[in-house]
């Protein structure tokens, strides 16, 4: 019983973190229909940002309580930088190619912004522990587990439920979902599908410094984080439906359960468990849970 | 006929100036020329399916499983000698590719990238958890014999470069055939209008599904032959970064022609060398950039220079 709960609450820790680092990557395919390598690395640039800031404001010796606002605002404009100066100086340049060509296009910026990680920031292990310490430690029903986990799956449920207020109730995110749906039709109707494309790829980097921003007090941010990453992201994301959020919810939930029971029953599948998850989706159906099956056309 | 005999002939002097580099250049060139050969056969697998409009994530699979074979053949069956693993490495990439291609073959685009992808992973995945097979560490590979006879360690080298150069022109000549015969042309086909191909009374399906477990064994043969040249395979050979590179080396050369492939990855293993040489730090950066480079300004790749040039000059 007590491994159970075990499960499910480190399932659910787990989910929410990888909807979050899932969220962004969603988000962009959908609009621009690229399938974006490189939100791992803007995950890395956000956890740099984090993690550096967190450093220096606890040496000085600050008010800890509002580290919180500033390191997650920090991780936001270290995204919003970076994701700007992708689309404007690369991206832009090849809209309208085919959706694989802008995967490679993606990865060579992924190994480019690695790069420039270590060039930033060397390639030394960064820690930034104490916002996951100062929140301490509940106990419920005999199980302890870290408060700062529990603000993690707040803020994934406030993006989640944020996102999806944006997309369907408001008039932008009606704008929006008219370009996802069919993108010369919406430029005939006067939408600007440019800035669109802006907005949209800006905010998909920010969701993905958020993530990493906010992974970074619980672990230590070494090169090589956002390699690591974006496979996951992609699995989670594949296995809902590109391009579709709330796929990307029921992705992030199935994946982190399953990997909750592999770490608890037989840790030694482990990694095994999240990619087969995601080959058993796939041949069940094709193309993801949450997207229908399109016509082929002549 | 006339343009197989130019070509072949221009494979075989290829090959035999290959053979006298060997003997002729410091071991450190011929291990760089050893592994790019190897590589090249993987990535030419890569091109058969990009000419079918397909782009596998996950090559890294059947090249990891070809090194793996052969490191397990020689480590825990005894089986040494270095023709025999090598098929054993083909033989278990194609039978591998056989089961998954089942699947594979009903998929396209996106969807083929991320799935390759993530069988790979998951290879991956069991290699990085198996305590006997060293885990992340991998193992050694036992030293080869060949028909019972065993070449020293310092002898070693050059065997398995000339191995590779063989391999190399037996694929090379083989792969233009394929290319220029029925089924490989079927491929474009296929990338062009999938539909259209269904109608000539043609199965895409069965076709990929050939095309996928060719390559598959062309992996399986360059992970072989990597595993003989550096004695040692690790998981990292299946990790999505491998098969990522085998991909850059693939839009290196653009599927026009073979040759441009075995130019593609030499050129790939120079730049990668010197550039981490150069710049420890930033050597992947250089990647990226020449990767991003060649996407914007040679599209179909490095053979589309030699063609331009044709066209342009008038000669044909």
């Amino acid at each position: 019983m007590d491994t159970l709960l075990v499960i499910l609450v480190d399932g659910i820790v787990y989910s929410s973190w990888l909807f979050l680092v899932a969220a962004g990557l969603t988000l962009v395919y959908g609009v621009m229909k690229i399938l974006n390598m490189a939100h791992g690395s803007m995950y890395a640039i956000g956890a740099y940002s984090a993690a550096s800031f967190v450093g220096w404001y606890f040496s000085a010796d600050y008010v800890p309580w509002a580290s919180y606002f500033f390191f997650i605002g920090c991780a936001l404009a270290g995204g919003v930088i970076a994701g700007l100066l992708v689309e404007r100086g690369v991206l832009r340049l090849m809209y309208g190619s085919d959706e694989v060509v802008m995967i490679l296009v993606t990865y060579g910026v992924l190994l480019i912004l690695e790069d420039v990680t270590k060039l930033i920031w060397g390639v030394d292990a960064y820690f930034a522990y104490q916002p996951y310490g100062l929140l301490g430690r509940t106990k419920v029903m005999g199980i302890t587990f870290a408060n700062y986990d529990l603000y993690l799956i707040g803020v994934s449920v406030t993006v989640g439920a944020l996102m999806w207020y944006g997309l369907n109730r408001t008039r932008n995110g009606k704008m929006l979902r008219a370009v996802i749906h069919d993108r010369e039709i919406s430029m005939a109707m006067g939408i600007n599908v440019t800035r669109t494309f802006i907005i949209t790829f800006v905010l998909g980097s920010a969701l993905g410094a958020l993530a990493g921003g906010l992974t970074a007090p619980a672990l230590s941010v070494v090169p090589g984080i956002g390699i690591e990453i974006i496979i996951l992201a992609f699995a989670v994301v594949v296995i809902g439906g590109l391009g579709s959020v709330e796929g990307a919810a029921v992705g992030a939930i199935l994946v982190g359960i399953s990997r909750a029971i592999a770490v608890h029953t037989f840790p030694e599948i482990e990694l095994f468990v999240i990619y087969g998850v995601m080959a058993l989706v796939l041949s069940v159906r094709p193309r993801g849970l949450f997207v229908t099956a399109t016509a082929r056309k002549i | 006929m006339e343009y197989f005999r130019r070509t072949n002939s221009f494979f075989a002097a290829a090959f035999v100036l290959l053979l006298a580099v060997g003997l002729m250049a410091p071991n450190w060139f011929s291990y760089l020329t050893t592994i790019s050969l190897a590589k090249a056969l993987v990535v030419i697998g890569l091109v058969i399916l990009l000419r079918a409009g397909l782009v596998s994530f996950g090559q890294g699979l059947y090249y990891c499983l070809g090194g793996y074979s052969v490191g397990i053949a020689g480590h825990y069956l005894q089986w040494t000698d270095g023709f025999l693993v090598l098929l054993i490495a083909m033989v278990v990439s194609g039978i591998v590719a056989a089961i998954l291609g089942l699947l594979l073959c009903r998929y396209r685009e996106i969807f083929f990238a991320m799935l390759t992808m993530a069988f790979s992973m998951i290879l991956y995945g069991i290699l990085v958890k198996s305590v006997g097979l060293g885990s992340t560490d991998g193992f050694n590979i036992h030293s080869v014999s060949f028909f019972g006879w065993e070449p020293g360690t310092d002898k070693l080298g050059l065997i398995v470069y000339f191995l590779a150069c063989l391999a190399a022109l037996i694929v090379a000549v083989l792969m233009h055939r394929y290319f220029h015969s029925p089924v490989g042309f079927a491929g474009e086909a296929i990338r062009e209008n999938e539909i259209r191909v269904e109608y000539l009374g043609v199965s895409p399906n069965r076709i990929i599904f050939s095309k996928y477990i060719l390559a598959a064994v062309l992996a399986g043969a360059g992970g072989g032959l990597t595993a003989l040249a550096s004695g040692h395979v690790d998981p990292e050979m299946a990790y999505w970064t491998t098969s990522g590179e085998f991909v850059f080396v693939a839009l290196l050369s653009g599927t026009a022609h073979v040759a441009a492939v075995f130019i593609a990855a030499f050129l790939f293993e120079i730049i990668r060398t010197y550039a981490f040489d150069l710049a420890p730090y930033n050597w992947q950066m250089i990647l990226g950039a020449t990767l991003l480079l060649i996407i914007f300004f040679l599209p179909k790749g490095l053979w589309s220079i030699f063609t331009i040039r044709r066209a342009g000059g008038g000669v044909k």
